[in-house]
């Protein structure tokens, strides 16, 4: 649906990992505007270790990324403010400041990075709390939600400056099915009416099937991709054994 | 079109008003955080006032929408629907629409600002009078905990966690050594310099030596040494089981059967009562010594010196002096327990608990160290 969309991320021949330990060696792929690009793969696959690489927060062993032509190493002043301003994340584990209020946490972008009045910062936080979910939770701390609560009220402070990319990090790991599926239903809507960009790192296949445009999927030994492309086609015809063994929830033999 | 600029973009308002009650908002451009701090000045003032109207959005020229567009939508229904008048929008992008129809605009229209209430003063007292006395309890309970958890220990050595201790001895005590030398030597320099300056005049130099050794074995080389290790230790261990508080790791002991505080309190607190009197020994030393490098400028001989220093040198100094240190490090390293214990959750918390930690140390410390002086002073030690 999207293929002739621009290309917002470009990943070229990425190598990255820690230290001595290559986790992933020459990735190349490209997101397109509008696209649910899903990373998946068994844990410990360097999933999380890719992302970190695409929004910059480590130094990849080799290769790029570029995300809206601005590498994300490398740019600098105005280029990299443009750049951060172009993307949300949200980490695996929330990653809320622990000593503000859910509001807080989603008014502190807006109250840095925009001129509006606190009665617009007030209604746009409450928004986007309400979009996931968690309205009437707006007084309360991080540290008195459950971890799915805590899920969405990063996501909607990752979306609250409108980024047109969304990095999430197991969005629906620990989350109950309903609100599972409302997240899935969340981040379709956003995708299809706003043109908005999710990239997704998660192992859920409910929610995979349910989300994604377009998968890759990582392998441990190969330190690379081991396919790419839709996830019912993948399940179908499984190009390989990974595949297959990922699909079908088979253990290792 | 335009570069297409993320954050920026125009937008353009009309107000027209007509007499019948409706007011008309012709909104054209981007809808964006940049463009909407100007709408919403101006749609404010086109909608003042409690009459009952409708409101006509006509927003068909509207190229782009984001989180604060869609807050001055609503922010404009809940300005027309407040005076019990109504809002129509028209014109807009279905997928806009759909979006905004998730939010109820009952919902947000006693949305008030973020306004922090002010706590009366006599609330305030009762708060922390409140706190204070729970404080208290916390420690009595905790005192009563560590000592039960201490001589049960002491009484079965092969219960402790031997390994344990050797890490907190060797990071409170031996890796506190350069620190404790240093300053404790400092504090002899400058206690020999300041005392020195005041007993020329009577010509009382060499009775500076008898001053810096009472001062040093008494007072200063415990109580240096205990301040020390307050601010190194003391913190580390409010930070460090604070830490593990907060990652659940103590839950994961309790649920093992672990009680937390035998099993983590007991090696800790014993590493740092086995080397305080080693380390205050070395205070002491030093201390001295630095008031015989102030003695060198004067002209006294360093035998001279010396000589003065192993008169004043009783034993009874010495072991005063040492056994505050015992208590002190029992103090230390049981608030820096208990205050990481304490700790609530976030990360805020962790930080909260090692000051805690360092600032109840240090006045625990002055009184224990005042009790013991009268106590002292009245045994005739």
């Amino acid at each position: 649906m999207t293929s002739d969309a621009p290309v917002v991320i470009q990943v070229e021949r990425l190598s990255a990992g820690y230290d001595e330990r290559v986790v992933l060696e020459e990735l190349s792929f490209d997101v397109r505007r509008g696209e649910v690009f899903v990373i998946l793969g068994t844990s410990g696959c360097g999933k999380t270790t890719l992302l970190r690489n695409m929004i910059g927060l480590e130094q990849p062993l080799g290769g790029r990324v570029l995300i809206g032509g601005d590498d994300v190493v490398s740019a600098e002043g105005e280029a990299r403010r443009r750049l951060l301003r172009r993307f949300g994340v949200m980490f695996q584990n929330g990653a809320l400041f622990g000593s503000l209020t859910l509001l807080e946490n989603v008014r502190l972008p807006l109250e840095e990075f925009t001129r509006l009045n606190n009665e617009a910062i007030e209604l746009i936080a409450r928004m986007k709390l309400q979009l996931v979910g968690l309205q009437g939770s707006e007084k309360r701390l991080p540290a008195e939600l459950s971890g799915g609560m805590q899920k969405r009220a990063a996501i909607a402070r990752a979306m609250a400056l409108d980024p047109e990319i969304l990095f999430l990090d197991e969005p629906s790991a620990g989350l109950d099915p309903v609100t599972s599926a409302g997240l899935d239903g969340l981040i379709l809507e956003l995708a299809g009416s706003l043109g908005m960009t999710f990239v997704v790192v998660t192992h859920e296949l409910p929610s995979i099937f349910a989300i994604a445009s377009r998968v890759i999927m990582l392998d441990r030994e190969r330190r690379g991709i081991v396919a790419e492309g839709k996830p019912a086609a993948l399940r179908d015809a499984p190009p390989n054994d990974k595949v297959r063994q990922f699909f079908r929830r088979e253990a290792d033999v | 079109m335009k570069k297409s600029d993320h954050t920026g973009g125009s937008a353009r308002l009309d107000v027209e008003g007509s007499g019948n009650g409706v007011v008309t908002l012709r909104v054209a451009g981007d809808l964006t955080n940049a463009t909407v701090p100007e709408l919403w000045t101006q749609a404010e003032a086109a909608l003042s006032g409690d009459t009952k109207r409708t409101v006509v959005v006509e927003a068909a020229g509207v190229k782009r929408i984001d989180g604060a567009g869609m807050a001055w939508l609503l922010k404009v229904g809940c300005r027309a629907t407040c005076a019990g008048g109504q809002v129509d929008i028209r014109g807009l992008a279905p997928e806009y629409l759909k979006l905004l129809e998730r939010f109820d605009l009952t919902e947000y229209r006693a949305v008030q600002p973020l306004v922090r209430q002010a706590v009366p003063v006599p609330e305030q007292v009762g708060r922390v009078t409140a706190h204070l006395w729970d404080d208290f309890q916390t420690h009595i309970g905790f005192v009563g905990e560590l000592t039960e958890s201490l001589v049960r220990a002491l009484l079965n050595p092969r219960s402790i966690r031997w390994r344990d201790l050797f890490l907190a001895a060797e990071r409170t005590g031996a890796d506190a050594v350069p620190i404790v030398a240093l300053i404790c030597c400092l504090v002899g320099l400058v206690l020999a310099f300041q005392s020195g300056m005041a007993m020329r005049p009577y010509g009382a130099e060499i009775y500076v030596a008898n001053l810096v050794t009472i001062a040093m074995l008494r007072e200063l080389g415990p109580l240096m040494t205990a301040i020390i290790l307050s601010g190194r230790s003391g913190a580390a261990y409010a930070a460090e089981l604070g830490t593990m508080k907060v990652n659940d790791e103590v839950a994961a002991l309790t649920t093992m059967g672990l009680n937390p505080v035998p099993f983590l309190t007991v090696p800790r607190v014993l590493g740092m009562v086995v080397t305080i009197p080693f380390l205050t020994m070395m205070g002491n030393i030093t201390g001295i010594l630095g008031g015989a490098l102030m003695f060198l400028t004067l002209d006294y001989p360093m035998a001279a010196y010396f000589k003065q220093v192993l008169s004043a040198a009783e034993p009874r100094h010495l072991l005063s002096g040492l056994v505050k240190s015992v208590f002190f490090g029992l103090t230390i390293s049981g608030v820096g327990c208990m205050r990481g214990l304490q700790t609530a959750r976030g990360s805020s918390a962790v930080g909260l608990s090692a000051t805690r930690a360092v600032v109840t140390a240090i006045l625990l410390i002055v009184i224990l160290d005042a009790i013991f002086g009268t106590l002292f002073y009245f045994l005739g030690f």
